[in-house]
């Protein structure tokens, strides 16, 4: 088949993460007990892979998505595959651990670099770390382009046309490709997997696992050793203590109460 | 010693107040360390809001101009920045976590090679070997992880807007040092439409009601109490994504922290990344039609009541009380 001129190949960057409801913290040992949580697709992930295969379907091209991860993650990318994407590679390796974002985003961008695609995705950010850094450091050890915060993309002549959230309201810019573009939560809604494709993806379909070996690295910029920063220590934050009284009576008592604190709190 | 510098950021209104929130921590830091500091400002034609901010306390200000500038392109402002500090060498580099300072930091630390803390609601040094400390929550805003840079490496931190006071101006002017990178003009963003309104920033409002999917989306009523009671209008996330309300006034986790006196929440279900943005609000009254809802955890006074039959009620007695 004739490649179209606008055909996208798209890489969409996906991870893993804890339910944030379920997690829970051991205050003696200060870890995270992430093996009590359930895991699941980083919620704004599903968005950047639902925006990818809008892309695909408007655009005709190739869809595949990466993740930097230990092999449990692999369920969840043949979720995605399920969805519609046509590859999925893990990068795993024990040379990968223990990486900040410095050294995730070095690992994710080699890998990047040997697939060459027009555009990269991300979620904005992770629920259980949320610091929108990773799509804008991928962008830089690429030399791509970034675009933040995007609830909408179009591609028009070679470059991305791209609605923004910014402070007070949003902007629309135009950025040439390559760009790696962050997905905003919430800025679509996930389709959900086909039945026969999901069943194809569980059972047929083969992940492509990449180790360090598969890409060309400087270790010393990977994992742990890799890392510019380090957790010292994770504190739990106790919730305020509130006084967690009800208030009892008609709605007019209760009205009444309300608007009697609102103007003790006045003075 | 490598000086302390904080990146400034002009939008619509002038400078923006996180950025100012950061050159007082700097401040502060520089004062406990004997470290000098600096703000730095990149952009094009800024000579006023440059004269503006070397009235805040800051030892200098560097101001990065070329016409390259006038557009914020995270990919150039990152490479005029790495400029000036292989010149300069600061310790440490801080950002306000906004839409931008986000993008610039993050594309500075891979340029620098530097270590990258972001989000931070705390900065601290360790008084044993004298590297700065952030704090990040995460999961939801339940737990913080206290993050540290390894040593040698440039520092560089993004700061949750809202957590820090504003400094008051000095009284004097800071030296301003004017710089000009060398960018070649080269294909990157345009801004083909821009839609800003004001913000209110309602991480400092007294008085905030907060309306959550309970109200089904309508906002009339909950507009009008708040407008009565003299309170700033907030929601929880799906609200604003609805886009029945914008980003700045979405509380939580993934939004703004408030620190009001009172919170009014009308029906809100009281997620972990929602009441992460509650915590520091002194009295928290909230409304819901289910009894068991999780927000009465986290809660001063709990009402169980449609919010529909009540909030006219409310509204009623405000009247009558004639406030
Ligand atoms: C990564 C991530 C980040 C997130 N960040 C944020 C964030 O920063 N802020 C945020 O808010 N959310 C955030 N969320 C979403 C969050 O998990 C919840 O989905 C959201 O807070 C729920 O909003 P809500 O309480 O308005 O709606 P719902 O959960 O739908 O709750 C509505 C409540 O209204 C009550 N109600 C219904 N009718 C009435 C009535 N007539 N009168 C009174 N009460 C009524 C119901 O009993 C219910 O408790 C995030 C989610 C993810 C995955
Ligand atoms: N380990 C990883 N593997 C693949 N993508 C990742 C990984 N970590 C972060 N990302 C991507 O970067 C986005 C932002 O992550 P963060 O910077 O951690 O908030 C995520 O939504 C993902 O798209």
């Amino acid at each position: 088949m004739r490649r179209r001129v606008d055909e996208m190949d798209i890489v969409v960057c996906v991870k893993v993460v804890p339910k944030v409801e379920q997690v829970r913290f051991d205050p003696i040992t200060k870890t995270v007990d992430r093996a009590s949580a359930e895991n699941e697709l980083n919620d704004a992930d599903k968005n950047a892979v639902e925006a990818a295969l809008q892309l695909k379907d408007r655009h005709g091209g190739k869809v595949t998505v990466l993740s930097m991860g230990p092999p449990f993650f692999e369920p969840f990318l043949k979720l995605c595959v399920a969805m519609g994407a046509d590859d999925a590679i893990l990068l795993s390796d024990k040379a990968f651990a223990g990486a900040d974002t410095y050294a995730t985003s070095y690992v994710l961008a080699q890998a990047i670099k040997r697939l060459k695609p027009d555009i990269v995705l991300c979620g904005e950010s992770t629920s259980d770390s949320g610091t929108s850094q990773v799509p804008p450091q991928i962008a830089e050890w690429l030399g791509y382009h970034n675009i933040s915060y995007v609830s909408q993309i179009s591609i028009e002549d070679r470059a991305v046309v791209a609605k923004r959230t910014v402070r007070g309201g949003y902007e629309v810019v135009k950025v040439p490709l390559p760009v790696v573009v962050s997905v905003e939560l919430g800025s679509n809604t996930p389709r959900f997997p086909d039945f026969k494709r999901k069943r194809w993806a569980e059972r047929e379909f083969k992940i492509t696992v990449w180790t360090a070996n598969d890409l060309e690295l400087d270790l010393n910029l990977t994992g742990k050793t890799g890392s510019r920063t380090d957790v010292i220590e994770l504190q739990s934050i106790a919730p305020p203590q509130r006084l967690r009284k009800f208030l009892e009576g008609s709605e007019e008592e209760k009205a009444k109460t309300i608007v009697k604190i609102l103007k003790e709190l006045k003075t | 010693m490598g000086e302390i510098w904080s990146f400034v950021e002009v939008g619509p209104e002038g400078i923006e107040d996180v950025s100012l929130e950061i050159i007082g921590k700097a401040a502060e830091l520089g004062a406990q360390s004997n470290t000098r500091t600096a703000a730095v400002l990149t952009g094009w034609g800024m000579e006023e809001i440059v004269k503006e901010v070397s009235r805040y306390p800051v030892d200098k200000v560097y101001y990065v101009e070329h016409s390259e500038l006038a557009v914020y392109d995270p990919a150039k402002h990152a490479m005029a920045l790495h400029q000036l500090v292989e010149r300069e060498k600061p310790e440490t580099v801080l950002f306000g976590a906004t839409y931008n300072g986000v993008d610039i930091a993050a594309r500075l630390a891979v340029r620098t090679g530097a270590g990258l803390i972001a989000h931070v609601t705390y900065l601290g040094i360790d008084p044993s070997d004298g590297r700065l400390i952030g704090h990040v929550p995460g999961f939801g805003g339940s737990i913080v992880a206290v993050c540290k840079f390894r040593p040698g490496v440039l520092q560089i931190a993004t700061v949750r807007p809202g957590v820090f006071e504003k400094p008051s101006p000095t009284g004097r002017e800071a030296e301003i040092q004017r710089f000009s990178p060398d960018l070649h003009p080269t294909d990157g963003w345009k801004i083909v439409e821009r839609h800003v309104a004001k913000v209110v920033d309602i991480t400092r409002a007294e008085k905030v009601v907060v309306a959550g999917m309970g109200t089904g989306g309508d906002l009339t009523l909950i507009k009008t109490l708040a407008e009565k009671m003299g309170a700033q209008l907030a929601v929880t996330r799906p609200l604003a994504d609805l886009g029945l309300a914008p980003r700045d006034v979405q509380v939580g986790s993934t939004g703004v922290s408030l620190r009001s006196k009172i919170a009014l929440i009308l029906g809100v279900s009281g997620a972990s990344h929602f009441v992460s943005g509650i915590r520091d609000v002194k009295t928290v009254i909230s409304v819901n039609i289910d009894r068991n809802a999780p927000i009465f955890q986290f809660s001063d006074y709990c009402v169980e009541a449609d919010l529909f039959k009540l909030v006219p009620r409310i509204v009623e007695e405000l009247e009558k009380e004639g406030g």
